[in-house]
């Protein structure tokens, strides 16, 4: 059975950052090019407890494939990826887990809170459940619904982009930072 | 020949008396309930007897009547014959202050988790469980959550807005809650912990 | 199974003691968070302590707080992989409190909607087992037809996932031509690439070695452990809740129960596909005994109950009676009878139970959910005994582990 072979003309391609452009060379900002490499490529460890995890599944799955954005490799061990999407239900068992994975990450690292339950707590108003993850690891962006769509997970793993994109070489080494974390109890 | 409730009935008032009571069939489903000494002796007796060949423990878990006096706490027992399709219940009560009850993992290996979930709930002692933990909470948790005088909700957060949620608050609404009080819609439930039976 | 030779190691030497391995909460092949301390030679199991609670929600005091329509979100969340079924036992045994008969011609719809989540998580839970072994492209082959599952709820429910679908009493809408489009689109594709599924897999010589003779148990044990669904018909029980007692008018119908007989990997493996072809069949039998309804008939989706289901809204706007059922049913003022049931239906996993106390006021006394995972997730220390460390990530996910039914 062969299937017809498609060309596809509907490219969306980078555009190079601003810089000066010469004969055979670009000068441009480091900045610009690392975050231009490091926004297409990010490997994300999906932290799937729950039913987010499913819809994070289908997101991975050909239809909404997340494998576009760059996310190819889902790593699984922390000390190798760049991206924390935490998606599900962070019960208080499990939340020194959570803080344990996050803290094993390499900077420069970012977290995606995937879903009602890992925002605050969603429909768990418990006991047992820990109401958002942001209270025990600084979150970058989060993305609202139970279970969200994979179209709106995707548009979180594309502003994590932005944020990938546009942030400064120095970030994690400045003032800043480091009271956000202290905010947190990380050294 | 099927299995009527009559025969089971029959079988267990001959070998057991007076002990098993409250003979009732809510929904279509037999029930009784029996002393707490006697539970592993009549699981036996259901388990063996090669008519009645209760060998299947669909259900295990128990309930808090906090209005009953002696008998707070009733573990519940559900056994099912698969070979002629019957289900029975099996209560059991006990007192909250001594909630031990014989454990039934010596003949019903499903019944361990059962087990320590309820005593994660609620508290019963099951007297010769391999290993009696708690299994879903969090192990330093001190208290039984099931159990009726415990809220729902956790009682340390600090940035929940009780105006909002209408369970107290400043501003008149005429849900102020007293301290420590219980909370607001734990108050309108109009059922306190009487028997159901 | 045979120790490994130790060529006259002394006693106490590095070489013949055990490592204890965490095989923990986040690891890859985990579906869900489960922990189990392994204590391991070499490559050898030799005995696993598991850990589940990690994502416990407390469901049952959740339950307690809410009136039986609010419960239905909670039930969605269970095993949220077919969370209609829960949807639909929830609901089934609140009509059974109640007193509520249902019309045939929503029997037959919730008998579409059952079977549909039925396929979809034996769909996940197969396609995962071949993920495990190594073999990734049958996952992408078939969720390309879960998003076609996911486009029939959408339309009759408005959601993928965690649907909520149905009410106490029937349906919330008809469904819609779009809905029954759908239903056909996917009924002539879907056979299809289940074929192309099992030519990948059946017969596949990695994959029958690799399942073959892995976490086998044997039907007695499997019974004192309390097993029910595929895993125990894979053992050779034939024990299935829609047989033994039908609900939803599913003694209307012909289908037969796959059985196993080792009850390992790949006997699950096996019978769950199996029952994907019966449940196929069924829809399109209860698809045909649908169309049969014509006229007014075809119009019902719901009981005739106006205490318990909620009147349109036209009817609401318009009428004095409809108005007053409306405000008792939200304000929870409507006879719920006081008393205590149990309530049981064929989950994807096995039987999930409800045993509902209700003291006559809005919400329950006591709602205890039965979850079949967490009952034979007990036997799993037992299945990986002996065997190798891949073996027992083949057996935990041929199990179908969904933690958020294992901890509710």
């Amino acid at each position: 059975m062969s299937r017809p072979v498609q060309y596809n003309a509907k490219l969306k391609t980078v555009e190079p950052p601003e810089g000066m452009m010469g004969d055979g060379f670009m000068a441009t900002s480091l900045e610009k090019v690392v975050g231009l490499a490091r926004q297409n490529s990010i490997w994300p460890l999906p932290f799937a407890t729950s039913c987010c995890g499913i819809e994070f599944m289908a997101t991975a799955a050909s239809h909404y494939d997340i494998a576009r954005f760059g996310a190819e490799r889902m790593s699984f061990s922390p000390r190798q990826c760049d991206l924390l999407m935490v998606m599900g239900t962070i019960s208080k068992k499990m939340g020194p887990v959570l803080r344990q994975v996050y803290l094993q990450m390499a900077e420069p690292r970012w977290v995606l809170s995937v879903g009602a339950c890992a925002c605050s707590g969603g429909i768990f108003d418990t006991y047992s459940v820990l109401q958002g993850i942001d209270q025990i690891i600084p979150v970058d962006v989060y993305v609202p619904g139970c279970p969200p769509r994979p179209e709106a997970i995707i548009d979180g793993f594309m502003k994590i982009q932005e944020l990938v994109g546009e942030e400064s070489l120095r970030r994690r080494n400045g003032e800043k930072y480091k009271e956000l974390m202290g905010a947190y109890g990380i050294q | 020949m099927s299995l009527t409730y009559e025969t089971i009935q029959k079988k267990l008032t001959e070998k057991f008396g007076d002990a098993l009571t409250n003979w009732q069939q809510p929904y279509g489903m037999l029930t009784f309930t029996g002393p707490k000494d006697l539970n592993l002796k009549v699981l036996q007796f259901l388990y063996d007897d090669p008519e009645l060949k209760f060998q299947f423990l669909t259900d295990l878990q128990a309930v808090h009547y906090p209005g009953q006096k002696n008998e707070e706490l009733a573990v519940v027992y559900h056994l099912h014959n698969l070979v002629d399709n019957v289900r029975i219940r099996f209560k059991v009560f006990t007192d909250i202050n001594k909630p031990d009850v014989y454990s039934a993992t010596a003949l019903y290996r499903s019944a361990n988790f059962m087990e320590r979930e309820t005593y994660d709930f609620f508290g019963v002692n099951f007297i010769g469980h391999p290993n009696l933990i708690r299994i879903l909470n969090v192990d330093e948790m001190d208290y039984f959550p099931m159990r009726k005088e415990f809220p729902l909700e956790d009682q340390t957060r600090v940035d929940k807005d009780d105006e909002m949620f209408g369970r107290g608050g400043t501003m008149g609404f005429g849900t102020e809650k007293e301290e420590d009080g219980p909370t607001l819609t734990e108050d309108h439930k109009h059922n306190e912990g009487s028997k159901i039976l | 199974m045979a120790e490994s030779e130790h060529i006259l190691l002394p006693e106490g030497s590095l070489e013949k003691q055990t490592t204890t391995l965490n095989l923990g909460p986040t690891h890859p092949a985990t579906h869900g968070v489960f922990q189990n301390i392994l204590e391991m030679d070499g490559e050898r199991i030799l005995s696993a302590v598991s850990t589940v609670g990690y994502i416990h929600r407390a469901f049952e005091k959740l339950a307690e707080r809410r009136p039986l329509y609010q419960i239905t979100p909670l039930t969605d969340r269970l095993n949220y992989c077919s969370s209609p079924i829960n949807n639909m036992g929830w609901h089934i045994t609140c009509e059974r409190l109640l007193g509520v008969e249902l019309p045939k011609r929503v029997d037959y719809l919730r008998i579409i909607i059952m079977e549909l989540s039925r396929i979809s998580d034996h769909l996940i839970c197969n396609s995962i087992v071949g993920v495990d072994s190594g073999a990734f492209s049958g996952f992408l082959y078939l969720m390309q037809y879960r998003e076609l599952i996911y486009e029939i709820y959408e339309e009759i429910c408005g959601s993928r996932l965690t649907t909520n679908i149905g009410r106490i009493g029937g349906f919330e809408r008809n469904f819609t031509n779009t809905a029954f489009e759908r239903l056909e689109k996917f009924l002539k594709e879907y056979p299809a690439v289940l074929k192309e599924f099992e030519n990948l897999f059946t017969r596949n010589r990695i994959f029958m070695d690799r399942t073959i003779g892995c976490g086998p148990i044997s039907a007695e044990r499997a019974l004192n452990y309390g097993f029910t669904g595929p895993n125990l018909r894979a053992a050779g029980v034939d024990y299935d809740v829609r047989v033994h007692t039908p609900y939803s008018s599913y003694q209307d119908f012909e289908f037969s129960v796959p059985v196993g007989s080792t009850g390992d990997c790949y006997d699950r493996f096996l019978v769950r596909n199996e029952e994907m072809w019966q449940s196929l069949s069924l829809i399109n039998q209860a698809y045909k005994k649908v169309q049969e309804f014509k006229g007014a008939e075809a119009e019902v989706f719901h009981a005739d109950s106006p205490a318990y289901y909620l009147p349109e809204k036209k009817d609401v706007y318009t009428k004095m009676e409809a108005l007053i059922y409306h405000f008792k049913i939200v304000m929870g003022e409507t006879e719920i009878p006081a008393g205590e049931l149990y309530c049981s239906v064929e989950g994807a996993n096995g039987e999930l139970g409800f045993y509902l106390i209700s003291d006559g006021g809005r919400t329950p006394y006591r709602l205890h959910f039965r979850r079949p995972c967490f009952i034979y997730y007990q036997a799993y220390p037992e299945l990986i005994k002996g065997g190798m460390m891949s073996d027992a990530i083949i057996t935990m996910s041929s199990l179908n582990l969904i933690a958020g039914e294992l901890d509710a």
